[in-house]
């Protein structure tokens, strides 16, 4: 079993994930078998908790705020001023170009509203990644 | 990616508007107006006096309810007595303007003999200071009441600012440069919002049009649960982008506000005005 793939994740929080996997492991009987399943659990539940990282940090007022300009699925009273974000993983299958676009919008458009959250450093490089591991959830 | 028609057509409004320093103020007011009210087909010139309620009925529905019962009332009529009472010295705001309160629709004006743009605000505290009174405070408080007053006298006055000479012309350009200058962490400016988005929303904000942003200053505010003036506007605006807001009738603010009060040229004042 390798990295799970965060969309997979989408509907499951982070303390069910936990669980799954150690009810899982319990039918496990070689010890080789319990250590990889263990290397399992942790990779995927760091990415289960960054993307929790990453939807709070879109949703807050005071971080990226994402919400004031999209719409995201759960979000409540989104601004319309950029596009809807759905369906990220078929439209950006290219992480760089995802990361690229909220680190820096005016690259692309040099008119752009939107905040180049890594350039004017108002979100870190750790919380980008995070946003971007939400982002795959849509 | 593809951008849209309204993007790539604004695209060209605003690399024109702030680039072409050869534009004079009078095809500048005409390239602005043109904007709005093809962005905006049907609202009528004299609306846009009315901010975000020329655009969305929604929050007009609101807001016409709180006409009834204006909350910005009582400050008119605590703005007259303010007129009324003689300073210390025995003289009062009438010695500093002859023509009485009917004068918002003067300001701001181009100041030769002191090489700036004059306010309204400014103009009060000259008076009161002339006269040994202590300035009023530019953003909130009482100097509210008294242009509330000034402003309701001055109702109906069209808006005609006017660019005298080189001198006028470089603090209006300065005031330009300042209106489409992305500023503060967020790296927005004041054109972003106000017309590139406008009529778009900003979470549950409808951005307003410019065109007609200064007409009704001092507005009562509910976020405020008071009056501010327009330069406590400008402080708000440039908070929410992360920016160091500048100091009200600063020379940056006036400068701004004689460039965007030019660009409402045409309007009709309908000082003081209620806003959510
Ligand atoms: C102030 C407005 C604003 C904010 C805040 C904002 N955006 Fe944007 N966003 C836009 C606009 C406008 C576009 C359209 C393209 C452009 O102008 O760059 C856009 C485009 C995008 C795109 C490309 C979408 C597509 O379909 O092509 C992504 C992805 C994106 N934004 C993600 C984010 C994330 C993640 C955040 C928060 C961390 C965020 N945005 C915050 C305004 C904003
Ligand atoms: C991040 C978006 C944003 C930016 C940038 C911005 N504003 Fe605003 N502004 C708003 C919002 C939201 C409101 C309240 C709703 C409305 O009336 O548009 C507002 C309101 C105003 C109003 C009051 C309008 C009225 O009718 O009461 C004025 C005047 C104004 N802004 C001027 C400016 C100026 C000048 C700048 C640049 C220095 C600026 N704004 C930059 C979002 C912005």
């Amino acid at each position: 079993m390798g990295r799970m793939p965060i969309y997979k994740l989408k509907f499951v929080s982070h303390k069910e994930e936990i669980m799954r996997k150690a009810a899982s492991n319990t039918i496990l009987k070689s010890s080789l078998a319990i250590i990889i399943a263990g290397m399992a659990l942790v990779s995927a539940s760091a990415i289960a908790s960054s993307v929790e990282e990453g939807k709070k940090l879109a949703f807050d007022r005071k971080q990226g705020n994402c919400l004031a300009c999209h719409m995201i699925e759960g979000g409540i009273s989104p601004g319309d001023i950029g596009p809807p974000l759905i369906a990220m993983k078929a439209r950006f299958p290219d992480r760089a170009k995802l990361r690229a676009q909220i680190y820096d919008a005016t690259a692309a458009n040099p008119e752009s509203i939107m905040i180049p959250f890594g350039r004017h450093k108002a979100l870190s490089d750790a919380q980008i990644d995070s946003i971007i591991d939400y982002m795959y959830t849509l | 990616m593809k951008q849209s028609l309204l993007i790539t057509a604004l695209l060209g409004i605003l690399g024109t508007l702030p680039m072409t320093a050869q534009a004079t103020p009078a095809e500048d007011v005409q390239t602005y107006r043109d904007f709005f009210m093809k962005r905006f087909p049907g609202v009528p010139l004299e609306e846009f006096a009315n901010g975000v309620y020329s655009i969305d009925q929604v929050s007009r529905d609101s807001w016409e309810a709180i006409e009834e019962f204006p909350p910005y009332e009582p400050s008119i009529e605590d703005g007259e007595a303010m007129w009324n009472k003689a300073f210390a010295n025995g003289k009062s705001y009438s010695s500093c303007f002859p023509d009485g309160p009917a004068i918002m629709g003067k300001y701001p004006h181009w100041d030769d003999g002191k090489g700036m743009v004059m306010t309204l605000p400014l103009a009060v505290n000259n008076c009161r200071t002339a006269n040994g009174e202590k300035p009023l405070k530019y953003a909130k408080g009482s100097i509210n009441k008294l242009l509330s007053y000034i402003g309701y006298e001055s109702r109906g006055q069209v808006t005609n600012v006017g660019i005298p000479n080189a001198a006028a012309l470089a603090a209006y350009e300065d005031g330009k440069q300042f209106y489409f200058a992305r500023r503060g962490q967020l790296n927005m400016s004041c054109s972003h919002c106000h017309m590139q988005q406008s009529g778009r929303h900003l979470r549950t904000d409808v951005l307003s049009p410019a065109l007609g942003h200064t007409t009704g200053f001092p507005v009562y505010r509910s976020k405020w649960g008071g009056q501010g003036t327009l330069h406590r506007r400008y402080k708000g605006c440039n908070k929410q982008v992360r920016a160091k807001p500048f100091k009200p009738q600063g020379e940056e603010y006036r400068n701004l506000e004689y460039f965007m009060t030019h660009m409402n040229n045409g309007i009709a004042i309908n000082s003081p005005s209620a806003r959510k």
